[in-house]
């Protein structure tokens, strides 16, 4: 369609999932580690589609359709275990979710 | 098209490095639909407008709703967002960040080894990947309704509230 190729698309999705990874390593607070997931995700979509583009074959973005189930499974949960976390600790900090450590 | 596949782009990476360092939840959500309306835009230009259609109607229609809603539920106000502000200092991010750049170093390294070959990206309509869909995928398509059952099973059990067999007098002496 466009006069792409097929590196500067894996180039964009290599930047934000690096992207994704910088924003798990550097945040403490867990809703900010389930969205730099989620952003992860959606960028080895990104290089899926654009390989599948590549070779002119559907089953990049069928992989892209499996990946989005996974994510909102993956949200769904996660979002219920945090709701969980913050009514038993009463914070959302990763660094005070220590319990098994102490006893 | 070659201008707005660079915009896209542009606008993909500012947004997503926005998402990450953003103090406030919400400020940080609505950087992340900015996001993902720029990399469906991506994946128009990139030959997959039926993906790009499934991107702003799931990820940025649901799972950034459900985000928010949780978000709102949590009623974080102002101490938080300055307390946050004191987790960001430069110690904790910048290690993270050069580990980063070598491993988004070793990615570039190794995708430009060969030269750039300016090859087009071909269109692919929803037709061929519908039709591959329910031909080809048909188990995959089955474990992934297992998979989103699964889900929601399991969202719920985390979510119910405990049922209290104790007598109301005693729920102070339990907890303490």
């Amino acid at each position: 369609m466009t006069e792409v190729s097929l590196e500067i698309g894996m180039l964009i999705a290599a930047v934000l999932f690096v992207i994704g990874l910088l924003g798990v390593m550097i945040r403490r607070n867990i809703i900010f580690i389930l969205i730099s997931v989620e952003i992860m995700l959606n960028a080895s979509g990104l290089a899926f589609v654009f390989a599948g583009s590549f070779w002119g074959m559907p089953d990049g973005q069928i992989m892209f359709i499996f990946i989005l189930a996974v994510a909102a499974a993956e949200v769904s949960i996660g979002l219920a275990l945090i709701i969980l976390i913050y009514h038993n600790f009463k914070t959302l900090n990763i660094g005070e979710l220590n319990k098994l450590k102490e006893e | 098209m070659e201008a707005l596949f660079t915009i896209s782009t542009i606008t993909a990476i500012f947004s997503t490095i926005m998402v990450i360092t953003r103090k406030n939840a919400v400020h940080a959500l609505l950087y992340l639909v900015v996001s993902f309306f720029a990399v469906a835009m991506l994946f128009y230009l990139g030959g997959a407008p039926f993906v790009a259609v499934m991107e702003v109607i799931i990820y940025a229609g649901a799972i950034v709703t459900l985000f928010i809603f949780v978000v709102m539920m949590f009623n974080i106000g102002k101490p938080l967002t300055r307390r946050e502000k004191g987790w960001l200092k430069t110690s904790v991010w910048l290690p993270p960040l050069i580990l980063s750049v070598i491993i988004l170093g070793g990615f570039v390294i190794v995708l430009f080894n060969p030269p750039v070959s300016f090859t087009r990206l071909l269109f692919i309509g929803p037709r061929e990947v519908g039709y591959k869909l329910i031909t080809r995928y048909m188990p995959a398509i089955e474990l992934t309704g297992m998979l989103l059952m699964t889900g929601i099973i399991g969202a719920y059990h985390l979510g119910r509230k405990k049922k209290k067999t104790l007598h109301r007098y005693l729920e102070k002496t339990n907890e303490s």
